[in-house]
């Protein structure tokens, strides 16, 4: 793999760093199946285009889509908690409603972003644009990452994480499960969006079908990250969805580069289909795996299965 | 110190399923009483447990705790006067999260949480001193997931939690009948200590007449959905299991055909 292909993977994969985290949060922490995802990523990139064309300061561009998709969380949450819609369902409504939200937003399928200021302007010379990006959002990944880190310590945070591990036991100690839930669904989408802002700033654009397939990516960096660096820390957790999200894309590149698999990048889809499918089974053959010599040992280690 | 008042609760209401669990019980407790709850299956005494935490919320009627109505409030509302342990040691505890974790969230009951550390230096030393009282080892585990612990172990957490932040009532729905006897035993001895020590109001439902009559001061028998039965002082002092037995055919007029009553 080239230098610019690999630093074109790292970039998009930190970006999705952001995403995962969000759907870590989502799904892991709130036990909450959340699809918004496919419609917040889109709703960040979109409120950024607009505002950065309109010649709004990039960082207050990328501080509104997180509040758009912090918005988007909460109707998802809302949509479940005050309404009683089934989370998945929930979730799938907020996101077609947000594909015509973001279409409307933006006033077009498209809003392109050539030649406009954006987070990374200050920091780029005339040609070392290519390693600049990702090092610029090496760094607000990892300040996102230390912040969900202290957030998830701080008592606010256990609530939260009592919420979705045990949401009769939270409320008998006086946790408001219902506002927490929704509290945590905008957290999570205002991260995806946050993403989603970022995301059309080193791509030159926003486009409306750009969110499709964001969560099945999420989710396969959290699963690659849970895979890989299996712990109870918060802080290795977290480490590990940001490596996930990274590892992941550098397999999407390699995947297409090698000219030998025959691969082009109208596969992507179905790349990232089997990635995830493979990435969710292999949990269970490696415990599979782990059990058969557990029971040669003998009757007394086979008696509880 | 408590009123429960006229309270009504009608599952299913308007289906064949329809099951009137709650037909007017009426109970006043007061302040530092222990009471016993007993019933068979279905006469309403986790009904009403749910009622007083308000995991459920009554049809009719009216809970009052220091005076205040609490009727329209929900569970989490009502956490700061009411503290639980629950049947299934599962239920009362987060497995996924540390004990101190566990022990932080039980600090906090009933306030508001902010931004701060959950789990302070300070914190930690007074968990580790109160864990040390169990004689359980506990003490030297505090960041140990809650999920390794046994069902006994996780029942007598769940009582140190509930005795962290002094609350009006403890609320306790069998809370030893998952466990085996010599567990059940040493929970039982420690909720009577912590009971004792923290002067709780307390309210133990129970599937035995055995530690109905054992346990607490006070003995109160639910049957379809009302008090039947209420005894304490030396009239209780008196009694043995046939008494409670016998007491009950008479209110009830009618021969007593449930075993799991009989069981204990």
């Amino acid at each position: 793999m080239s230098m610019l292909s690999f630093m074109g993977a790292l970039e998009i994969g930190l970006i999705f760093a952001l995403v995962a985290l969000g759907v870590w949060i989502s799904f892991r922490v709130l036990d909450f199946p959340d699809l918004t995802a496919d419609g917040s990523f889109p709703l960040g990139g979109a409120v950024a285009a607009v505002l950065i064309v309109m010649g709004y300061n990039p960082w207050l561009a990328c501080v509104a889509a997180m509040v758009a998709g912090a918005a988007a969380g909460l109707l998802t949450g809302w949509l479940n908690v005050r309404l009683g819609i089934l989370q998945l369902l929930a979730s799938i409504l907020t996101m077609i409603a947000l594909y015509s939200i973001n279409l409307r937003i933006m006033g077009a399928p498209n809003v392109p972003l050539l030649g406009e200021a954006t987070v990374f302007s200050p920091f780029l010379g005339d040609n070392d644009s290519y390693w600049m990006q990702p090092l610029v959002l090496l760094v607000i990944i990892l300040l996102v990452k230390l912040v969900l880190d202290w957030f998830f310590a701080s008592q606010m945070g256990l609530a939260l994480r009592a919420t979705g591990a045990n949401p009769r036991m939270a409320r008998s100690q006086g946790i408001p499960t219902g506002r927490v839930v929704m509290g945590g669904m905008a957290l999570s989408n205002a991260l995806i969006a946050l993403g989603g802002a970022l995301y059309v700033q080193t791509q030159g654009g926003a486009d409306v079908s750009m969110g499709l397939g964001t969560i099945v990516i999420g989710l396969a960096a959290v699963i690659i990250g849970e895979t890989l660096m299996p712990s109870r820390s918060l802080f290795v957790i977290t480490l590990a969805t940001v490596v996930g999200a990274v590892l992941y894309r550098l397999f999407i590149a390699l995947a297409l580069e090698a000219d030998f698999i025959g691969l082009k990048a109208q596969d992507l889809n179905l790349i990232t289909a089997v990635l995830v499918a493979i990435a969710l089974v292999l949990p269970r053959f490696k415990a599979r795996w782990r059990k058969k010599p557990a029971k040669a040992a003998g009757p007394v280690a086979g008696g509880r299965s | 110190m408590m009123q429960l008042q006229g309270l009504y609760k009608t599952f299913n209401p308007g289906t064949p399923i329809e099951n009137p669990a709650l037909r007017g019980v009426n109970l006043d407790v007061g302040a530092g009483e222990f009471v016993t709850v007993i019933g068979s299956n279905g006469s309403g005494k986790s009904t009403t447990l749910n009622a007083i935490s308000g995991d459920l919320l009554v049809d009719s009627g009216q809970i009052l705790i220091d005076g205040k109505d609490v009727t329209r409030l929900n569970a989490w509302q009502r956490a700061g006067m009411v503290a639980r342990v629950f049947q299934d040691p599962m239920a009362g505890t987060c497995e996924a999260l540390s004990i101190e974790e566990n022990l932080a969230l039980a600090w906090q009951r009933g306030q508001r949480r902010g931004l701060g550390r959950a789990v302070r230096a300070d914190l930690r030393a007074l968990f580790r001193e109160r864990l040390k009282d169990l004689n359980l080892g506990l003490e030297h585990r505090l960041s140990d997931r809650m999920g390794l612990l046994s069902g006994g172990q996780r029942q007598a957490v769940s009582l140190l939690m509930a005795a962290l932040q002094p609350s009006r009532i403890l609320l306790l729905d069998e809370h030893t009948a998952a466990l085996d006897p010599r567990t059940a035993d040493f929970v039982l001895q420690l909720t009577a200590r912590i009971v004792a020590e923290s002067k709780l109001t307390t309210m133990m439902v129970t599937h035995s007449m055995r530690q109905a009559l054992d346990v607490g001061e006070r003995t109160v028998m639910l049957h379809q959905g009302q008090v039947v039965l209420d005894v304490s002082g030396e009239e209780r002092a008196r009694m043995d299991v046939p008494d409670l037995l016998h007491m009950f055919e008479q209110v009830r007029g009618e021969k007593l055909a449930d075993d799991a009553l009989l069981l204990g």
